[in-house]
């Protein structure tokens, strides 16, 4: 492990933005800190930057415990939310300023600076000002400047919230293949699902100043821990006694359940493709439609219970008002005990039969 | 080219007939005072020793007044908005005591405390401090009731900036003075300006404070104001107007001074 929190508290006042947070990360990984606003993600950024000092517990970069030292030497380099680009300053000097405080030579200054923005895809820009920039050009004079002193760890706060969605998008990948080419260990934080699914190698999801769960962003998606995650990860819909519908009878009494659009199938009755598993399926009533671009969402009446469902636009017309088939796949069953994966059992083996 | 007028032509008129009636038609009055008896004896009244005495006196107090101001404006703003500890709230509010304390309670506040009365009175006498009645009594009056006005520019701007800049330059390991020298002044440098030539305008201008400390001491303690003062109870109107002259040149080579600063600042930015 490159970085480790071991039992890390930190209160403000009566609010506990870190719980009893522990966590590592890898040597060379990209890692999604990814919680609600609210959540101490951003708290769990600046302890271990050094901006913050933890009530108790270790942070340990390095396999050397750095609690003590101060931020100007863990070897981080760090993008704030909104940049902190130096406003009085021009990009190429954001980028030098680190350089020059360690006193390098101007021609290494210049030569490195010129790497980085190079990289960065900047070139030309050198002599602008901050408030001249565009948001993503921002973001890399950013990324460049926190770079620049070759740190060993990079930490980025909330690093796309601030550009609009079509250039987050490429900046996303942008920074992806970036830290994937130097090869730097890399943490940010973010509360945007897609995003941490999208760029990190692992995620670690964070509510209440806990940490929930950690893992590779598939395996949180498919085998979530807690349905706070269940339902902080991925679209989900709660449904009461799951135990009801066919297939899931041995959901416990008094539990819930969580079902996500994908775990779903909805069809005409008379789509002959899905007779052999019809006595799998429920009926469910159309209540509304909602065309999403590329797909539609039905919002369907299942027994009492409201259960959303995608459905391809190729498939044939539909209503509101119509009934369907609905075939469930699986759901997310939680009570107090914990939570698990059920499969339909009626269904069984006959799965294989739809593909 | 003409420019046209965009707004409401009522709120306008009465904006510019109050500047006109409130501020320039007596800035007006006073020169025209000044030189009522002639040019000749205009000279007279401001190369008069004891107006050229006040007017150093004057310059003095505010250039003492301004450094050290600009020195506890920086630190205290910078403490207020940059530290958290305990009693920060109260220092805040101290800090703008001398805007809502009457500048003669000031004086008399200064007497009670270096004073004849003073319990440490005899012990400052003892050490060759001499406050009450004398110029560095007048100096410090003027620091004391222009302190406010420094602090007070730059403490919403500091709060405004925010830290993050301050926080990526410490990490990259910039130590406080570089951080307040490349990153922090640059934000503040417009409203300091701006601080400085009210402090320095208040001080030049103050009149009640001086007034109890100095002690009239007609050459040796008395500022611009206080000089004006004493020429306007003999009835020579005529010098008194004369000095006051002086003042309102004063005050106009300030905001000149300050609208070339601002132009300069401004252009550096383009």
């Amino acid at each position: 492990m490159y970085l480790e929190l071991k039992n890390v508290n930190k209160s403000f006042g009566g609010f506990k933005a870190a719980d009893d947070v522990s966590f590592g990360v890898e040597k060379g990984k990209l890692v999604a800190l990814l919680g609600p606003s609210g959540s101490g993600k951003t708290t769990l950024l600046r302890i271990i930057a050094g901006f913050e000092t933890p009530d108790s517990g270790d942070i340990i970069i390095d396999n050397e415990r750095v609690n003590d030292m101060p931020a100007s030497k863990r070897g981080i380099g760090f993008v704030f939310q909104n940049y902190a680009l130096f406003r009085y300053m021009t990009a190429f000097e954001n980028i030098a300023f680190g350089l020059k405080v360690q006193k390098k030579s101007g021609a290494e200054i210049r030569d490195r600076v010129a790497e980085l923005m190079k990289m960065s895809g900047l070139e030309g820009l050198e002599k602008r000002y901050p408030n001249q920039l565009s948001g993503g050009q921002r973001q890399r004079v950013a990324f460049a400047r926190a770079l620049a002193p070759m740190p060993h760890l990079l930490l980025l706060d909330e690093p796309f919230a601030a550009i609009d969605a079509k250039v987050r998008k490429e900046m996303r990948l942008w920074l992806k293949d970036m830290v994937s080419r130097l090869g730097i260990t890399s943490i940010f934080v973010t509360h945007d699902q897609d995003e941490a699914v999208e760029v990190a190698d692992d995620i670690i999801v964070t509510n209440k100043g806990r940490v929930e769960q950690t893992g590779k962003p598939v395996d949180i998606y498919n085998r979530p821990r807690s349905p706070f995650v269940a339902q902080f990860i991925g679209q989900s819909t709660i449904i009461e006694n799951p135990g009801c519908f066919i297939g899931f009878s041995e959901a416990p009494k008094n539990s819930r359940a969580i079902i996500r659009p994908e775990f779903v199938e909805a069809f005409k009755s008379d789509n002959e493709k899905y007779h052999p598993i019809i006595d799998a399926t429920e009926e469910g009533v159309i209540k509304d439609i909602a065309f999403k671009g590329s797909f539609y969402e039905l919002t369907l009446d299942v027994g009492g219970t409201t259960i959303t469902v995608n459905r391809s636009l190729e498939r044939r017309p539909i209503q509101v008002g119509e009934k369907l088939r609905v075939l469930i796949y699986r759901i997310y069953v939680f009570d107090d005990m914990g939570m698990k994966v059920l499969e339909n059992s009626v269904l069984g083996d006959r799965a294989a039969l739809l593909d | 080219m003409k420019k046209k007028i965009s707004g409401n032509p009522l709120l306008i008129a009465i904006c510019v007939i109050f500047a006109l009636a409130f501020l320039i038609l007596p800035l007006i009055f006073v020169l025209v005072q000044a030189f009522k008896s002639g040019f000749a004896a205009y000279i007279a009244s401001i190369s008069d020793p004891i107006a050229v005495k006040s007017f150093w006196l004057t310059v003095i107090a505010v250039v003492i007044s301004v450094v050290v101001n600009s020195f506890f404006g920086l630190f205290a703003a910078w403490s207020v908005t940059r530290y958290s500890y305990p009693g920060r709230k109260l220092i805040t509010t101290f800090m703008d005591l001398p805007l809502s304390i009457s500048p003669v309670i000031v004086g008399l506040i200064y007497i009670l405390t270096f004073g004849r009365s003073s319990p440490i009175y005899h012990f400052l006498l003892a050490h060759g401090i001499k406050i009450a009645f004398t110029v560095p009594g007048v100096v410090l009056v003027t620091i004391f009731v222009t302190l406010p006005y420094i602090s007070r520019e730059l403490i919403p701007v500091l709060e405004a900036t925010g830290r993050d800049e301050e926080e990526a330059a410490a990490l990259m390991g910039a130590k406080g003075l570089t951080i307040f020298r490349r990153i922090t002044f640059p934000h503040i440098r417009r409203a300091f300006i701006y601080g400085v030539v009210l402090c320095a305008a208040r001080a030049m201008g103050e009149f009640g404070a001086v007034s109890i400390i100095s002690g009239h001491l007609r050459g040796k303690t008395t500022t611009i104001p206080l000089h004006i003062e004493i020429l306007y109870n003999e009835f020579k109107l005529a010098p008194a107007f004369a000095v006051s002259s002086i003042l309102v040149f004063m005050a106009i080579l300030l905001l000149i001074i300050r609208s070339l600063l601002e132009y300069y600042d401004r252009k550096n930015e383009e």
